[in-house]
């Protein structure tokens, strides 16, 4: 792999590998990086500095927008105090997220398996159904979507609240999770699940003591991609629910703090800081699930 | 795949203990139980999928407000939108719009993940940061944006003004997101800032699976750096290429979020997309009816666009590797 790696598209031949060859191509590498990752997280700087300026320093059009002369968290303690970013929005975000991903991820597992291992008539069907509502934009459903909510409001009261978000959002998250453990599902040897059955382990059990143990590390993917997913989610969030204290993080910030033509802008960036953090932090920890997730619908 | 035959075995063994199941099992294959296991999962999708979606063409062909009884009516909603000019310019911004950013990802992509690849040295840290735009929340990030095109505080006019080399042009200000076809193209732009890591990195994915081999081949035969890609890289690629283009595609095609923060569709409806006029239409103007005939008007588009790409890479893979 090594090797390959140095290899592409290097413009000289072999035998003229030499060590100041390796050095200036590795320096023509990183030299030529530097630009994608200050191009990545430029918005992302430019947020962070912005939302620990006080207001009299945005406003001064002589001084340079790039850097923060004086720091401030009066922005952050704005936020808590004056809006439910903290009390409100985060909790709903979390709860919508935790428990849209649980449903999905167990209905995911169940579904993926049977594509994965067992035969029966239509599963094939089933597969290219599951396919092809993964890739159905939520934009093409948001309008039906508030009749089936109105609909259910009869039996639950979901209306306007985030438990409409509890409910739709699995609809994006099955067969993507599905699709996904699909994959790792076919990983596991089929000899070892033959193993159990001959030992008299029921379907069920054998795959919550044996095939979900060995295929872990894609159900950790699942949960992961699950939980952003429903983090980042903005349309359904912003269609369905109008109550100011039952909105997501990123509604909530969009439709509340934005109001009139004078802007908060010190508060308004330290929400985005505030809502982007918990994903990029979770990103940080488990980045290498978040690379097997986002390649595993394409390579496959 | 399926099961080997020794577990078929088993199971034929168990049946034979009941013919009911058995005749069962003839006609519906040996794992009866298979369809317990898609049933939650086939419930959601036909309750919150399917059953939507055949709503959505009902909404399409018949007329009323929110709540109103709805009456059928045909076509005429079609017929509305295709004379709407609205619409129209709709249908050309979300083509500029998509070919711009899915060519642009492509390109840099591609890029982006050869770099990566020869990148041995704290490849975490470089693979982390080019990721972060895609797995951060997309309308927070895009706010970000919304300042640094702001017309008063924008970052870009304020370099354009005040930094050294720039300054001398005398370019600027500029309204970003106040004229059609610069709003249009800052739209776009940041479809293709979030969406490259996608590329990137899926990209990257495909280039660790060629085998170092062809490459160490292609060298004792003396080839040349061009032609190794163009020749080995290149064509193994193109399975990856096509799927990672495919799923841009359609996302990028159903793109709401950040045509909604940066501008809301203005000005003068210059960057409405699909998702955006129907979201107004639907939602803002109460008219569902042409919401969702705007909105289904994105599903031919997929449709093309999946059988295209899968036909594409199943041709590729078949004699490809």
């Amino acid at each position: 792999m090594a090797s390959s790696a140095i290899a592409v598209g290097v413009p000289v031949q072999v035998k003229t590998k030499t060590p100041t060859w390796r050095i200036r191509q590795s320096v023509v590498t990183y030299v030529s990086l530097m630009p994608y990752v200050a191009f990545a997280l430029f918005p992302l700087y430019i947020t962070l500095v912005t939302s620990v300026k006080t207001k009299q320093e945005i406003n001064n059009q002589n001084l340079s927008p790039f850097w923060a002369l004086g720091m401030t968290i009066d922005n952050y303690k704005y936020l808590a105090q004056y809006t439910h970013f903290f009390d409100h929005w985060m909790i709903n975000t979390l709860l919508v997220a935790v428990l849209a991903t649980g449903i999905s991820v167990v209905i995911g597992i169940l579904a993926a398996y049977a594509l994965a291992r067992l035969r029966f008539r239509g599963v094939e069907a089933f597969g290219v159904a599951v396919f092809v509502t993964y890739l159905v934009p939520t934009s093409l459903l948001f309008l039906p979507l508030i009749n089936v909510i109105n609909f259910l409001d009869k039996f639950l009261h979901i209306r306007d609240t985030y438990w409409s978000l509890v409910i739709t959002y699995p609809t994006f998250l099955i067969p993507f999770v599905t699709w996904l453990l699909m994959g790792y599902f076919r990983t596991v040897p089929v000899e070892v699940e033959e193993c159990a059955y001959l030992d008299g382990c029921g379907r069920l059990r054998t795959l919550l003591t044996i095939v979900l143990p060995m295929a872990l590390p894609g159900v950790v993917c699942a949960i992961l991609f699950g939980f952003t997913l429903c983090w980042n989610e903005f349309l359904y969030s912003l269609v369905f629910i109008q109550d100011e204290l039952h909105k997501t993080l990123s509604v909530g910030v969009v439709t509340e703090l934005i109001r009139g033509d004078i802007y908060f802008w010190g508060a308004l960036m330290a929400a985005c800081i505030m809502g982007s953090l918990p994903i990029i932090v979770l990103y940080a920890f488990f980045m290498d699930y978040y690379v097997s997730g986002l390649t595993a619908g394409a390579i496959k | 795949m399926a099961l080997s035959e020794a577990h078929n075995k088993t199971f034929i063994d168990m049946s034979t203990a009941e013919p009911v199941g058995r005749r069962w099992r003839r006609a519906l294959g040996p794992d009866l139980d298979g369809y317990g296991f898609v049933l939650p999962a086939a419930i959601i999708m036909t309750a919150l999928v399917v059953y939507p979606f055949c709503l959505a063409l009902w909404f399409s062909l018949s007329d009323g407000m929110i709540g109103e009884t709805r009456h059928w009516i045909g076509l005429q909603n079609f017929v509305y939108i295709l004379q709407d000019h609205i619409f129209l310019q709709t249908i050309r911004n979300t083509i500029i719009f998509a070919v711009s950013s899915v060519v642009l990802k492509s390109v840099f992509g591609l890029a982006l993940a050869l770099l990566l690849q020869r990148a041995t040295r704290w490849k975490r840290f470089f693979r982390g940061s080019v990721l972060i735009p895609f797995v951060a929340p997309t309308a927070l990030t895009t706010l970000g944006w919304w300042l640094i095109f702001d017309p008063t505080y924008s970052h870009i006019n304020w370099a354009l003004k005040h930094i050294w080399p720039l300054s001398l042009f005398g370019l600027g200000p500029y309204q970003w997101l106040g004229q059609e076809y610069l709003a249009l193209a800052a739209c776009a732009f940041v479809n293709f800032w979030r969406g490259l890591p996608f590329f990137a990195v899926t990209i990257f994915a495909g280039l660790v699976a060629i085998p170092a081999q062809i490459y160490e081949a292609a060298e004792t035969d003396g080839a040349s750096a061009w032609r190794k890609f163009w020749h080995i890289t290149l064509p193994l690629l193109r399975p990856v290429l096509a799927v990672v283009t495919l799923f841009s595609t359609i996302f990028t095609l159903g793109d709401f979020n950040i045509v909604y923060v940066l501008t809301r569709g203005g000005p003068m409806n210059s960057t409405h997309l699909f998702a955006t006029y129907s979201f107004t239409e639907g939602i803002l103007n109460h008219d569902i009816g042409v919401g969702a005939a705007i909105a289904l008007f994105l599903f031919p588009l997929l449709f093309v666009i999946v059988i295209f790409q899968l036909r594409m890479v199943r041709k590729e893979t078949s004699y490809g590797l």
